[in-house]
């Protein structure tokens, strides 16, 4: 009875499932029919529409690539534009030999054996199966010579495209960078942001400086064109086009004339310069020197003039407004003065008897000024830049206390300029030196950092962008090249905010005094010859940074040192006094003083940018004594 | 001795299904020489090894009756599901996807091995239960189901994981799921759909609206469409001939040995090719449903049912995506396409059936 009853249940089930099995077999032929009947459509009803578009004449999709915004200073001089040229491309998918072609093409163009082996690379790295260059900015000549032959060259063809051009050559080739042919790197770098369908067509991208920075902006956007191609793969008409909108121009703050004025000044030297607004933080001028040409980059560089920059003992190649690290020398005194007043350490009286020399844990510190300089207070210490001052200083602050103040105006980090690449150099501390030497910091240290010798290392923006932030009243304006950024079809611009990146709580009087000390400087102190009938107010410090140790008991004697091992020479200012225009810091390398060689540099800057005066020949030296 | 060596291999395969597997295989391989150009020997060979592999595995889960396999089902699923945690924990990202987990010796798609686990699993769950099958046995299985649907799903792996949904979801059907509750889910479902549209991811939609229009992306995700139906369209009725594709050749198909082989067939071989391919595979599928209607227990019939519809499924995705009726989602041509993974997941499949087939007189 039970058992009867499960069989029955059972053989109910096996009656249900198999319904089931017939259910779904009806299904899979509906499914089936679905396909036939799309299948029929496809290559039936609609089989001349698609016959005709993948034999007779092919469709393709043609990228539009957008023009690259342009690059003006802020008077609007182009930095960087973009010129038409004629290339020779080839589309090597659409070749059965491309030895055979090249070589029946040669009779036709110019083709050297460097431009193949420059084609051959790039038909390595290309992505799928564009068209590639084999020449370049071909001759009108050139050009109608190809289009005779055109016939016997299937999958070869004559495109104008643009280039970009940077016309003023090596002046700010730092701050501008270049564009360069996209490589794998790139390529990967777009994926992850999604905006491969973007660079369809796109050869080039902005490698450094502030093609790279402002990339996307300058960029636009790529529109693309349906085109008909006929069987050798040439464009025959198109059916639709979705323009390309092109990519902003970028309009800096800096001022090109300011900046070549700088360049100019410091003649054969290496060095930096950067030159900013106090109080907006724009970045009126950015020097690297040596600089080098970004027009080699565009097209890709040739191993000559690769090797000659990369292998260059001068490394034209870095920036180092913003990677070179420099001890700022005595330009530190009056950050460290300031400290003083504000933790309470000194007054403005507070005064001592210079020796000379400061003897601490058995060494003797010496002071640029043999015999020393007599009865000093903090007025004077910054005006004569007295060492002996600062070495009693900084051991009683405390290298700590010296780290923390000086943090305030970003001494070791980074200012966030819009240019990638800025290194962050050394502010020293004791928890700094256990992280990077696993040691403590010994007392005796403390010393040469309150002449900003030592472990002390900052580049020349951030140097810049203190004093600027000391003239400014303690508020400090983020550095920024952009100006504003203006739609290229309709001229509108946006302009970049100035960004208030933090304001310093300074005691009025104290910033006060260090202000006039400074304006001292250049009036009556080491800086007094350099800006000798100036028909303006400015305030300046000095600075002289070692690049070797000298021993304990020698005295640094210029000319008998390597040049490479020569002295920097550093100076920081700003100018008018009650209303700063134009805040300035400038290294320049192995070259002595800092009021012999810096100060000369950033008078001619100050007097162009403030009076329009043209200097006529590089920065002299001048022979202010006692440089440091 | 030669008979009995012949009878230890033969006994367990079922030659029907065999055979047309084999067929199908020939087309594929023909195919992908074809797509293959200029690398086709190189691809062959690998294709040939897979090939090897996978009829081996399948030899080998044939000789395995299905009592044994059932046996099996709960440490594959718990195994799967470990490895599916593990990859979200610790995957290894490749396009914008977590997908695979590194095992020292090289890497794995742990989701692949819930496409055999899953149906082996439900199917062991109801043939437990036999006989006393009630809701809340279906609300069960849809657990077991959905838990690492949703974990493929996080991936995001979408087209996978409604695939191995789908798997699931035929064991439930043929295990006896309510008409009635079928016809609420489906209402259900389309309810559901403005729901599920947003926890789409945005590639995940675009690949929807260029179904709808292909032009409306025609550099990025539309692009595979409207290549794809133009190479299937311009192959006509008896197709362009084999090696004479265009579309194909002039690399306007991407992926054209993997998902899109289908569009190379179609260009080469024409309506007809197409219908003879679909042939195939209704001969597959049907030897598939008449083994699990003649299956003597439960979990047999289960199994081969819902592995025979879940391996149409696959053919149906593929070839309604490639042809632009379906959206774009990473499916294989099943026994077609190149690539060893899919295959040997196949075979297994098919290796399950022939076991069901072959062990009925045994149990």
């Amino acid at each position: 009875m039970m058992l009867g009853d499960a069989l029955r249940d059972q053989e109910r089930d096996l009656r249900g499932f198999r319904l089931r099995l017939v259910f779904a077999f009806i299904l899979v032929l509906l499914a089936c029919g679905l396909l036939v009947s799309r299948f029929v459509f496809l290559q039936v009803i609609a089989y001349e529409s698609y016959h005709t578009q993948a034999e007779a004449n092919r469709i393709t999709i043609v990228p539009v690539v957008p023009n690259r915004g342009l690059i003006l200073d802020r008077n609007g001089v182009v930095l960087a534009r973009n010129f038409s040229a004629y290339t020779l491309e080839i589309t090597p998918s659409r070749l059965s030999s491309l030895e055979n072609t090249l070589d029946r093409l040669s009779d036709v163009v110019e083709i050297t054996p460097r431009d193949r082996k420059r084609f051959k690379k790039l038909l390595e790295e290309s992505r799928n199966f564009e068209s590639l260059p084999i020449r370049t900015k071909l001759t009108e000549e050139e050009v109608a010579r190809f289009a005779v032959n055109r016939y016997r060259f299937p999958g070869v063809e004559i495109k104008a495209r643009l280039f970009r051009d940077y016309p003023l050559g090596t002046s700010a080739s730092h701050v501008l960078g270049y564009i360069s042919r996209i490589n794998q790197t790139d390529v990967d770098e777009l994926e992850n942001e999604g905006a491969t369908n973007n660079y369809k067509g796109t050869d080039h991208i902005g490698k450094t400086g502030l093609e790279q920075q402002y990339e996307k902006e300058l960029h636009g956007t790529t529109g693309f064109e349906q085109v008909e191609t006929d069987a050798g793969g040439r464009a025959i008409r198109a059916l639709s086009r979705t323009e390309s909108i092109s990519g902003n121009n970028l309009i800096l703050s800096l001022d090109i004339n300011l900046q070549q004025v700088a360049e100019q000044a410091f003649g054969e030297r290496r060095g930096a310069l950067v030159a900013i607004d106090p109080a907006t933080g724009e970045v009126l001028a950015l020097v690297s020197e040596p600089g080098y040409d970004p027009n080699l980059f565009v097209d890709g560089i040739d191993q000559t003039n690769w090797d000659a920059l990369n292998g260059s003992e001068d490394r034209p190649l870095n920036n180092r407004a913003l990677q070179g690290a420099y001890p700022p020398g005595s330009t530190f005194k009056p950050y460290m003065a300031l400290a003083a007043l504000e933790l309470g350490k000194r007054t403005p009286q507070s005064a001592i008897n210079d020796p000379g020399f400061f003897n601490f844990g058995g060494r003797r510190f010496r002071d640029d000024k043999p015999g020393g300089h007599g009865y000093v207070d903090l007025y004077k210490s910054i005006v004569v830049s007295c060492d002996t001052y600062y070495y009693m200083l900084a051991n009683d602050l405390g290298i700590d206390a010296i780290a923390t103040f000086m943090a305030k105006f970003k001494f070791g980090d980074l200012t966030g300029i819009d240019i990638k690449g800025e290194k962050t150099g050394v502010l020293p501390s004791q928890a700094w030196k256990q992280k990077r030497f696993k040691q403590k910091w010994y007392p005796g240290e403390t010393i040469s950092v309150g002449i900003g010798q030592g472990y002390n290392a900052y580049t020349p923006i951030q140097l810049a962008n203190a004093v600027a932030t000391l003239a400014n009243g303690g508020v400090m304006m983020r550095p920024h090249l952009a100006h504003a950024l203006q739609d290229s079809r309709n001229g509108k611009e946006v302009l970049v905010a100035p960004f208030k990146e933090r304001t310093i709580a300074l005691a009025p009087a104290n910033l006060e005094f260090i202000k006039n000390a400074m304006a001292g400087v250049n009036k009556e102190g080491t800086a007094m010859r350099a800006f000798a009938g100036a028909e303006y107010v400015s305030a300046g410090k000095t600075g002289t940074s070692q690049v070797v140790a000298i021993k304990q008991d020698e005295k640094y004697v210029e000319n008998k040192v390597a040049e490479r091992h020569r002295d920097h020479a550093l100076f920081i200012g700003y100018a008018p006094v009650d209303k700063p225009k134009i805040a300035v810091a400038v290294v320049v390398e192995n070259s002595g003083f800092g009021a012999q060689a810096a100060a000369p540099i950033v008078r001619q800057v100050l007097d162009y940018y403030l009076l329009g005066k043209r200097p006529t020949a590089p920065a002299p030296e001048t022979t202010d004594e006692e440089g440091d | 001795m030669i008979n009995r060596l012949w009878h230890y291999f033969s006994d367990h395969i079922d030659w029907p299904l065999l055979l047309a597997a084999m067929l199908l295989a020939i087309a594929g391989l023909t195919i992908l020489f074809s797509a293959a150009g200029g690398e086709g020997s190189e691809k062959l060979h690998t294709q040939l090894r897979n090939m090897a592999l996978a009829l081996t595995v399948m030899w080998v889960v044939a000789n395995i009756p299905p009592q044994h396999l059932m046996r099996l089902a709960l440490p594959l699923y718990v195994l799967g599901l470990a490895l599916l945690v593990s990859v979200a924990l610790v995957g290894e990202v490749s396009h914008g996807a977590r997908r695979w987990l590194h095992l020292g010796v090289g890497r794995i798609q742990p989701s692949e091995l819930m496409k055999v686990a899953i149906p082996l699993t439900l199917a062991w769950y109801f043939h437990r239960n036999e006989g006393a099958s009630r809701i809340r046995d279906y609300a069960f299985a849809a657990i077991l189901l959905l838990i690492p649907v949703a974990l493929i799903a996080k991936q995001p792996d979408l087209g996978t994981a409604l695939l191995i949904s789908a798997s699931g979801f035929f064991v439930l059907f043929f295990a006896g799921l309510s008409w009635k509750l079928l016809l609420g889910m489906a209402l259900a479902g389309g309810a559901a759909v403005p729901v599920a549209w947003s926890f789409l991811h945005d590639y995940q939609r675009q690949r929807v609206l260029t179904l709808i229009d292909p032009t409306s992306d025609p550099l990025g995700a539309g692009y595979h469409i409207i290549q794809s139906t133009i190479a299937i369209g311009s192959g006509g009725v008896i197709g362009k001939g084999w090696l004479n594709g265009t579309q194909g050749h002039l690399d306007f198909l991407p992926e054209r040995t993997t998902d899109f082989i289908f569009a190379v067939f179609g260009e080469e071989f024409g309506l007809s090719g197409n219908i003879i391919l679909l042939l195939l595979y209704l001969i597959i599928i049907g030897r598939g449903l008449y083994i699990a209607a003649n299956a003597t227990s439960l979990f047999g019939r289960l199994l081969a049912a819902a592995v025979t519809m879940t391996f149409f499924t696959y053919a149906f995705v593929n070839m309604g995506m490639v042809s632009g009726i379906l959206p774009v989602v990473g499916v294989p041509l099943p026994l077609v396409s190149y690539g060893g993974t899919a295959l040997v997941t196949m075979m297994v499949g098919f290796g399950i059936l022939m076991s069901v087939q072959t062990h009925r007189k045994l149990t």
